[in-house]
This record gives C-alpha cells, sequence and structure tokens, in this order.
C-alpha cells in the first residue's frame, strides 16, 4: 500500500547546504520536461522554500469561520474535533462510519511537500502529512459504477460562525472525478509540519489535490460519497462561471476575478515579485488524465 | 450656546493643515505596518485593502457632512476640501499599490483595466475624481463660479456610488459589511435628490 508515487523531497531538504540536491528532486517532483525552459528553472528556484508554520496557519480561507484570511486562524480554536468520524457511502461495499483515529492508526503517513495555488493566485508550499485517499477509499470498497467522489465538510454553525450566514450553500461540498481521487498526488492530509491538522486548515483530516486550485482541497470531511454523477460543488454553484467542477491550476485559463498566469508566493513581503504559474501546479504526471479533453471548456 | 454650536467651535479651532497632516499620515502608518510585517503574512493585498477602505471610508464622511448639517447642527464644511483631497490621495495610494506591488506590470494593468469589471468600475471612480481633486482650491471656484463649480462637483455622488459598488463586487461572495457602505451611499444620496432635482428644473 501507499508511497506508489515517491516524493523524496523532505524537510531536511530545505537547508541551504542541500539546495542542489532539493533543486534535483523539485525538477522531479515538477516533472523533468517542462522545466527545460529558462523560464520554467527561474520558476522552480522560487518553489524551494516551505513556508513556515505560522505563514500556513495564520492566512487561511476557511468560510465556515469567516470570510477574512485570518478569520479561520482567530475562530477555528471553537471547532471539537474529537469525536470525529467520516461517514463512507454510496456506491462502495461497506458503507459505514469510520472513526478518525481508526483511519490514522490504519493508514502509512507520509509526508508530502506540494505547491498549494490558490484561484486567488497566491501560493504556498506545505509540508503536509497524511495517507493516500485510494488507501482510505479501499476500506469502503467502491463498487465498479462509481465514476465520482462526493467530500462534504462539518455542518456545526455553533462551532463555525461563518456558517450562520447563508453566503455560501452550507455545508461545503467538492468533488473529483474517481480517477483524480485515485491518482497518487491526491492525499487525505493529517498534518502540517508534523504537527496534528490546525484547526484552520481542515482538522483532522481534509483533502489535499495539488494540482488543483485550493478551494478543491476541501476541510474538515465528515462525509465522502462515492456516486455515478458528478457532484454539485460549493463554489460552482455559487458562481458557474468562476468557478469549474475541475479547476486545474492553468495558467492560459484566465479567471474573470485574477489572472492566472502569475502568482505570489506568500511570506514575501511587501516587495515581492510575482512568478510564473505552472500548468498543473508543475504537477504534469496527472496530464495524462484529461487526455483529450478541452481544459478551457472544462475548466 | 447649543451643543451643536460647541462642537462647531470646535471643529473650526482645528486648523485645515492639521487635517491634512494627520490624514496623510494614515497611509504612511499602514504602509510602515506592512513593511514591518504588522499587517500579517501577505501584506500587498492587506494593504491594497485597508488602503480602500480608508478610501471609503473617507468618502462616505464626505458626503455625509451635508445632512449632518441639516439634521443635528454640527458643520464640518470647514473641513470638506481637506476630506476630499484626502479621500483622492487614498484612493491614489490604493491605485499605487496595486499598480506596483499587486500587478507589477503596465500592460498587465491595462488588461484588467479593461476586462475585470470590478476594476474598470474602480478605475471610472478615480477617474471622475482627477477633475474634482483639480478644482478643489480658491483660484478654480473664483475661476468656475459656484454655480459651475457645484456643478462639477456632484460628481461626488457618482464617484462613491461606483466606490460602493466597486467594494461589493470585490468580495467573492454577498458580504454585509460592502452592502451596509452602498446602502448608506445611497442613502446619502438619495437625501440629495430633492435639491438636485430642484436645480435641474431650475
Ligand atoms: C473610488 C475609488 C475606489 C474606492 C472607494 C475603492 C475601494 C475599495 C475597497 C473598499 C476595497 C475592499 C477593501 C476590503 O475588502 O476591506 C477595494 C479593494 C480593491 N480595489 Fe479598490 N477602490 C477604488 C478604486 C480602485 C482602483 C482605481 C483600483 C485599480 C485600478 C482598485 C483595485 C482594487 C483591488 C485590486 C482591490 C482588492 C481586490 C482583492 O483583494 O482581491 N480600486 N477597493
Amino acid at each position: 500500500m501507499a508511497r506508489r508515487w515517491t516524493n523524496d523531497l523532505t524537510l531536511s531538504d530545505v537547508t541551504p547546504k542541500q539546495a542542489y540536491l532539493n533543486r534535483r528532486q523539485l525538477i522531479g517532483a515538477a516533472g523533468a520536461m517542462s522545466l527545460i525552459g529558462g523560464a520554467a528553472a527561474a520558476a522552480t528556484d522560487e518553489t524551494l522554500e516551505p513556508n513556515t508554520f505560522e505563514e500556513i496557519t495564520s492566512y487561511n480561507n476557511f468560510y465556515e469561520f469567516g470570510t477574512g484570511k485570518t478569520d479561520p486562524a482567530d475562530h477555528a480554536h471553537q471547532l471539537t474535533i474529537a469525536p470525529w468520524s467520516i461517514r463512507i457511502d454510496g456506491l462502495v461495499d461497506t458503507p459505514g462510519d469510520y472513526a478518525a483515529d481508526d483511519i490514522i492508526a490504519q493508514m502509512d503517513i507520509e509526508e508530502r511537500i506540494y505547491r498549494l495555488r490558490c484561484v486567488e493566485a497566491w501560493s504556498m508550499v506545505i509540508p503536509w502529512q497524511g495517507f493516500e485517499l485510494a488507501d482510505l477509499l479501499a476500506l469502503a470498497g467502491p463498487k465498479p459504477e462509481a465514476r465520482f467522489v462526493e467530500f462534504q465538510t462539518l455542518l456545526r454553525p455553533e462551532e463555525m460562525p461563518g456558517q450562520k450566514f447563508p453566503i455560501l450553500d452550507w455545508p461545503y461540498i467538492e468533488g473529483l472525478r474517481i480517477d483524480e481521487a485515485m491518482h497518487p498526488l491526491t492525499i487525505m492530509a493529517t498534518g502540517i509540519y508534523d504537527e496534528p491538522m490546525p484547526k484552520q486548515n481542515g482538522a483532522p483530516m481534509r483533502l489535499v489535490v495539488p494540482w488543483k486550485y485550493g478551494f478543491k482541497s476541501i476541510k474538515s470531511i465528515v462525509r465522502i460519497t462515492l456516486t455515478d454523477t458528478q457532484p454539485r460543488t460549493t463554489w460552482n454553484k455559487a458562481a458557474a462561471a468562476e468557478y469549474g467542477f475541475y479547476a486545474n491550476v492553468n495558467p492560459n485559463v484566465s479567471h474573470p476575478r485574477w489572472r492566472q498566469d502569475t502568482e505570489r508566493r506568500v511570506g514575501g513581503g511587501l516587495f515581492s515579485s510575482r512568478i510564473d504559474t505552472l500548468m498543473f501546479n508543475g504537477y504534469d504526471e496527472v496530464a495524462g488524465l484529461y487526455d483529450g479533453m478541452d481544459l478551457e471548456q472544462n475548466f | 450656546m447649543t451643543a451643536a454650536q460647541r462642537v462647531n467651535v470646535w471643529v473650526r479651532k482645528v486648523p485645515s493643515w492639521a487635517v491634512y497632516i494627520l490624514g496623510a499620515m494614515i497611509p504612511v502608518w499602514y504602509f510602515w505596518l506592512a513593511v514591518s510585517g504588522q499587517m500579517g503574512v501577505e501584506p500587498i493585498n492587506a494593504l491594497e485593502r485597508a488602503l480602500g477602505l480608508l478610501a471609503m471610508q473617507t468618502l462616505v464622511v464626505v458626503l455625509a457632512v451635508t445632512p449632518l448639517r441639516r439634521w443635528t447642527g454640527i458643520s464640518l464644511v470647514s473641513h470638506r476640501r481637506a476630506l476630499g483631497l484626502l479621500a483622492f490621495f487614498y484612493v491614489c495610494c490604493h491605485l499605487a499599490v496595486w499598480l506596483l506591488l499587486d500587478v507589477q506590470d503596465p500592460g498587465r494593468a491595462w488588461a484588467d483595466i479593461v476586462k475585470r469589471p470590478y476594476i474598470t468600475i474602480g478605475m471610472a471612480g478615480f477617474v471622475l475624481l482627477l477633475p474634482l481633486a483639480a478644482t478643489s482650491n480658491d483660484r478654480a471656484l473664483r475661476k468656475l463660479g459656484p454655480v459651475r463649480w457645484r456643478r462639477v462637483h456632484t460628481l461626488t455622488y457618482v464617484i462613491c456610488v461606483l466606490g460602493a459598488v466597486h467594494y461589493v463586487m470585490v468580495q467573492k461572495v454577498w458580504e454585509i459589511e460592502p452592502l451596509v457602505y452602498l446602502a448608506l451611499v445611497l442613502a446619502l444620496v438619495a437625501t440629495r435628490l430633492p435639491r438636485l432635482r430642484r436645480r435641474a428644473a431650475a
């Protein structure tokens, strides 16, 4: 099980001494082919260093706690995360409630240092701990007819003050095609920097799909449903022209609000330059999932 | 003396140079907060937004000067020009942060201005502020004469509405705060409608 995808980039790689090694590994992670050109190489130089724990935990979009970037850090402490279970249902052999602790105990927890690209054109590099989603789905045994996976965030307005306002159609729903869900890059993250997942980042367990805009990586998941129809996802319902179902990071498809060809890496301060955004956020190994698809139409 | 008169005496004692200096120091203060890491880990957007909000709030105060005098007798008229010019200054700072620190590229900035409606509307507000800023001095007032000068400055209402609509559109969802500002601006403009209509008829 697990470790199907080798990311040999670990925290020790970020020390300056290891800069050379670091770069080689990133090129591996980002897909060597795309990085031969000078511009792309320059872009990867920017991607070396993970953001600090403080940056990752103080600048979040988690509208369940408010729409401001610091609202999640200010309000998420109200959330109780124990006990926690995830209902896995729909087109599976063994539907049921799976306790978060039991899931984590069974899984092979690995470290994945991923770029995270928000649709708002900012980005971070985050050292996640977690396991492959495919391994969690395997516990419930997806039936062959399952074509999509729908995810749902906790709905608990008493502890999630943002849910008291109908700014989005709560609870938050996201979805993936089954092949995207089974891809070894797709993980359920359970921690950051070897700390249990902070509440503002989606405790106890959240999805991370590094080649898609951040809003796809749904937080604090309570339900996973395998279906044969494409899920109606929250942001897509709110503004279909702005947020597609696929939401793959794509510098060539502009968004009505934010240009997507460049991004700003959080942590660079007031004078930080924009860097080029890479196709699939640099994770070219997923390109095969979309062979023959018009990614401008299916944005 | 009524309470309002007492306030007015106090307001008139504040020299306008003090209003200009204090007002101009707010963006400097924000800039320092952003540089020194006290505006969070992504200071460019934080500064951009802080300045936009400051501009919006100042425009609302400018709009409120006349109704405030009519309803409470408190008069900020002696500082209206300073407040208006400060609002213009704040919008300039907001625009400068957007252009120089956020977008960082004139070609891309232009593309955003023509393509993204919330930017187009904000930019329209800025452009309409230019003639007002240029005529906010005694010489222009004398040259235009009070009637024409006042006609030019009715643009203030349009600018405030554009600013508030821009604020609503900047958000990804329907947020309460920008809608409150929009409602406030529309209500303040509505208090002028009878007078505007009378003037148009005259
Ligand atoms: C009358 C003039 C203007 C007013 C009153 C105004 C006001 C505002 C306000 C209140 C905000 C939101 C602050 C917040 O969320 O706390 C904002 C955001 C913003 N404004 Fe303006 N603005 C004006 C003109 C402009 C112009 C000329 C531009 C650029 C050409 C511009 C670009 C932006 C941008 C990029 C944002 C932030 C968007 C984001 O965070 O994604 N604004 N403005």
